[in-house]
């Protein structure tokens, strides 16, 4: 293989970078990134970036001379366009093509947007341009509405708050999280979010963002200076139509992560069989990025030796004085068991199963000795009745 | 970091130091769970101990990988 084309710019491209190098691939990798910012770390933008703790020069992944020592071909500030598979060539939209003998498409996901116009007022949060631009405008007494209350809207609202602007946060499910964390777990979430100062107002649907904030479905106009649209992601997917790569919720790939021969998905945007857990998913996650760009270029790079990537995902996320830590897939869960502590002490560990397997745990406040503990029954397939069985009064 | 173009690198007379930035630690434990013997996480918040800033050769493998796989690339890793 001489030559390496890594098709996004952030955690996952640069992982399969990294190890493509690591691993011993000595021919031309090029690394293209639609934005115009070296490989930069994400979950600071909703954290430190936005609370204004941190300023931009924190969020590189790697410092400049590493990133020099990787010997690549960065292409920064230019999308893909589109890909010719039989002719194993990028187009990108200055033009170029680029032709590879090996490919990893990385391109993430997008946010996606609400109709109606707020012009500036109107947020998402996606890249650093975005949080600068919102950490511009919030402050004592700024209104601030929130559509959706997901992680990243969560974690928003609460540093918000914390810079002391009025927050409302709007989300038509009456749970915030119910997928992703249960019902139980979520309604501790909506708890916090009252406690300090949120206006949380689940069962809402939003239709549109006005110049004078966001009108809902049934007609009431929420005001706000600033509005942030937090309503989930799109994978960036567009330029691959009509490559003859199976697209849908993300790009599909087998539990390889291969997509084609010599082409592979990684990070947010690829949706794999995950043999773990046996089913497919498309993750999020910080760590998963890193995980799969790593995972992948060994594929790549070994096609004889690859290996499924089964990986147990984490999670963790940040809202006010509290830090949610989860391993596992917990979506589709059938059975949540609070094993240790309390919800509303905010100190707790949860389990989670799907089938008769302990597919999850979330803890809040726990010592990581007992989270680590949980992570391993998840990665060997521990059964519910024996891990948790015990644990739970008769009854329960 | 120990991102570099080198190969493996490994081998006798190549010495590591660890270092670990803590305020950007995020408590995932990946690192413990790679190197247990090089790092640790503190009881109350889970965020990371460095057990051992100069670990022995045998474990430099592990370390880097750590370091790779680090979620908040809190860990550097500097080998001569």
């Amino acid at each position: 293989m001489k030559h390496v084309v890594v098709v996004g710019g952030s955690a996952a491209g640069l992982a399969a970078a990294e190890t493509l190098r690591r691993e011993g691939y000595e021919g031309t990798l090029t690394l293209i990134g639609d934005e115009p910012y070296h490989p930069y770390d994400r979950p600071p933008l909703s954290k430190q970036i936005l609370g204004g703790q941190w300023e931009p020069d924190r969020v590189p992944l790697r410092a400049p001379a590493d990133l020099d020592a990787l010997g690549l071909e960065l292409r920064l500030g230019v999308a893909a366009t589109g890909l010719d598979l039989a002719g194993r060539t990028v187009a990108l939209a200055d033009g170029a093509r680029v032709p590879y003998d090996g490919l990893v498409i990385a391109t993430g996901v997008r946010p996606r947007r609400l109709p109606g116009d707020g012009g500036e007022r109107a947020h998402v949060l996606r890249t650093l341009d975005d949080a600068l631009a919102l950490r511009d405008r919030l402050g004592p007494g700024r209104r601030l509405a929130v559509v959706g209350a997901g992680f990243l809207g969560a974690e928003a609202a609460a540093v918000a708050r914390g810079l002391g602007a009025e927050v409302t946060l709007l989300e038509p499910a009456p749970v915030p999280l119910a997928p992703a964390v249960g019902e139980r777990v979520g309604r501790m979430l909506s708890q916090a979010h009252h406690d300090h100062g949120v206006d949380l107002r689940t069962g809402v649907a939003v239709a549109e963002v006005t110049d004078g904030g966001v009108r809902l479905t049934d007609g009431t106009l929420v005001e706000a200076d600033e509005v942030l649209v937090a309503i989930g992601s799109v994978p960036n997917t567009g330029w691959l139509e009509g490559s003859g790569l199976t697209l849908g919720d993300g790009l599909e790939c087998d539990e390889y992560s291969a997509a084609a021969p010599d082409v592979y998905g990684a990070g947010d945007v690829a949706r794999w069989h995950n043999p773990l857990f046996g089913t497919a998913m498309r993750i999020e996650h910080r760590t998963n990025a890193t995980e799969q760009g790593m995972a992948v270029a060994r594929n790549l790079l070994r096609p004889d030796e690859r290996r499924p990537f089964a990986p147990v995902p984490y999670f963790w996320s940040d809202q006010y004085d509290f830090r949610i830590q989860a391993h596992g897939y917990l979506r589709g869960h059938e059975e949540v068991a609070v094993v240790e502590g309390e919800l509303a002490e905010r100190k707790f560990l949860a389990v989670y199963r799907s089938g008769d397997r302990v597919a999850g745990v979330l803890a809040v406040g726990m010592p990581p000795k007992a989270v680590r503990t949980w992570r391993q029954a998840v990665a060997t397939r521990a059964a519910w009745r024996d891990a948790v069985g015990e644990l739970l009064p008769e009854g329960a | 970091m120990s991102g570099g173009g080198e190969g493996s690198g490994e081998g006798k007379g190549v010495t590591m130091r660890v270092e670990v930035d803590v305020p950007k630690c995020v408590a995932s434990g990946q690192c413990v769970m790679i190197a247990p013997d090089v790092f640790d996480q503190r009881e109350e918040d889970g965020i990371v101990v460095l057990l051992d800033e100069q670990p022995a050769s045998e474990l430099h493998a592990d370390v880097r990988e750590s370091a790779v796989v680090c979620p908040a690339a809190a860990i550097r890793v500097v080998e001569k």
